[in-house]
């Protein structure tokens, strides 16, 4: 995980972990790399989160989502948004990639390639349901603001993929 | 959840203040009425992909102008907020260029006025991280990620119409011709982007526009579009004197607010 300056407090991992992206909710904010601070002073839980994209709904639910995980424990949870520095897919974890790819998504490519298969039309990207790069771009935006849509022409499904952010 | 804001060092006089104030609605206006006009298309893009896309790029826009509304809120520390501010204004108080405020013609017309606006905020943006107030040159440098995929989406639209068939080419040509007019009211300055610009907060609009049509020129040829040779260009939304259009997209964009004050769902 290349999260440099994040800071996050062992003692509040396990809670943290049990908080799912609600778009995708096989990650947690954590495999996700949007905590970037959480310390804990006087039963108050302070979070500081950072957005994948500016708009991403997700982003309210997962403030109220850990407010009431803190909650749970007795614990008050004080979210603050941070925009800088701006996230990155860098920040999501090798786990939560392979996660990502056993749900169905498609995990970022470099960003070479990235720009290669969104701009260029090359055949790079992975079909998360038989591994065939035999796929094309339908949209350069997919479900959610943060992925792209492909069909994979070998088994003809179509797939989500999670666009290189850096 | 609130935002954090970045502590800069300027002096807090009220006229400066109130120069900051409108520098940062100069820049957020204009995301704020193309989010809208963009997110009119949801439901009637011209295929379901096209649909989810410009819906997609509102939502960025809107992103955007929340952080943006949420500091000028702030810098007002008079109670207003951001849904005041982008909900609760007179048609004379927005600063948004004419340009992002014109109708969803035809696919072509959204295309067209995106991409004349896109290549812009790209060169924008990047400019604005430089910024010596830390909050304006963090909200730019999120967001400028997104602009990035914004210009690719629309130029890419561009070439396919403009290289396409004859209908599509035609068009995509009188989009273009149309909406050039507005494209130089993009790099005026007010009073209050000059203010910002002295003291290194806002950017230099000016140095931006032999860029910006050399780059536009380029994407134009590309698409076997002819480059316009007009130069009458239209001017006056950033001083808050607007086309037509933006009445009604104010009466669409205020209803819910205007007849359920402090509505919210």
């Amino acid at each position: 995980m290349k999260n440099n300056s994040v800071h996050i407090e062992s003692h509040l991992i396990a809670t943290l972990s049990s908080v799912p992206d609600p778009e995708i909710p096989v990650l947690t904010v954590l495999d996700l790399g949007v905590i970037r601070e959480a310390v804990e002073k006087d039963n108050t839980v302070f979070i500081k989160l950072t957005p994948t994209y500016s708009g991403c709904p997700a982003m309210d639910v997962i403030a109220d989502d850990l407010k009431a995980a803190f909650a749970n424990e007795g614990k008050t949870a004080e979210v603050t948004l941070i925009l800088s520095p701006a996230w990155s897919t860098d920040w999501i974890s090798e786990e939560g990639l392979q996660k990502m790819e056993a749900y169905g998504i498609a995990r970022p490519l470099s960003e070479t390639h990235d720009k290669e298969v969104l701009l260029g039309g090359k055949k790079l990207v992975k079909c998360p349901q038989c591994g065939s790069t035999e796929t094309n771009l339908v949209s350069q935006f997919g479900s959610t603001p943060c992925k792209a849509l492909f069909k994979c022409e070998s088994c003809q499904e179509p797939f989500d993929y999670f666009k290189c952010l850096r | 959840m609130s935002q954090e804001l970045k502590n800069s060092n300027y002096s807090q006089d009220s006229s400066f203040q109130e120069k900051l104030y409108k520098y940062i609605l100069t820049i957020a206006d204009n995301s704020l009425i193309l989010g809208q006009r963009m997110g009119e298309l949801c439901g009637h893009g011209p295929s379901l992909e096209t649909d989810i896309a410009c819906t997609n790029i509102s939502l960025d826009l809107l992103g955007q102008v929340r952080s943006y509304y949420q500091y000028a809120a702030k810098i007002a520390g008079d109670g207003r907020t951001e849904d005041t501010i982008a909900m609760l204004r007179k048609e004379r108080e927005y600063v948004n260029v004419l340009l992002v405020e014109q109708p969803n013609t035809d696919f072509a017309y959204t295309m067209a006025r995106h991409f004349f606006f896109d290549v812009f905020h790209e060169m924008f943006l990047e400019k604005l991280t430089k910024s010596k107030d830390l909050t304006l040159a963090a909200i730019a440098e999120k967001s400028l990620k997104e602009v990035r995929y914004h210009v690719r989406f629309s130029s890419d639209w561009i070439k396919r119409l403009g290289d396409g068939t004859e209908e599509s080419h035609t068009r995509m040509q009188a989009a273009i011709d149309d909406l050039w007019p507005y494209t130089d009211e993009l790099f005026h300055q007010t009073e209050a982007c000059k203010a910002m610009m002295e003291s290194g907060i806002g950017v230099d609009t000016e140095a931006l526009r032999d860029n910006y049509y050399q780059q536009v020129a380029e994407i134009l040829t590309e698409a076997t579009l002819e480059v316009p040779e007009n130069n009458y260009f239209h001017k006056g939304g950033k001083e808050g004197i607007h086309t037509e259009h933006m009445g009604y997209i104010l009466a669409e964009l205020q209803y819910m607010q205007r007849t359920y004050p402090g509505m919210e769902w």
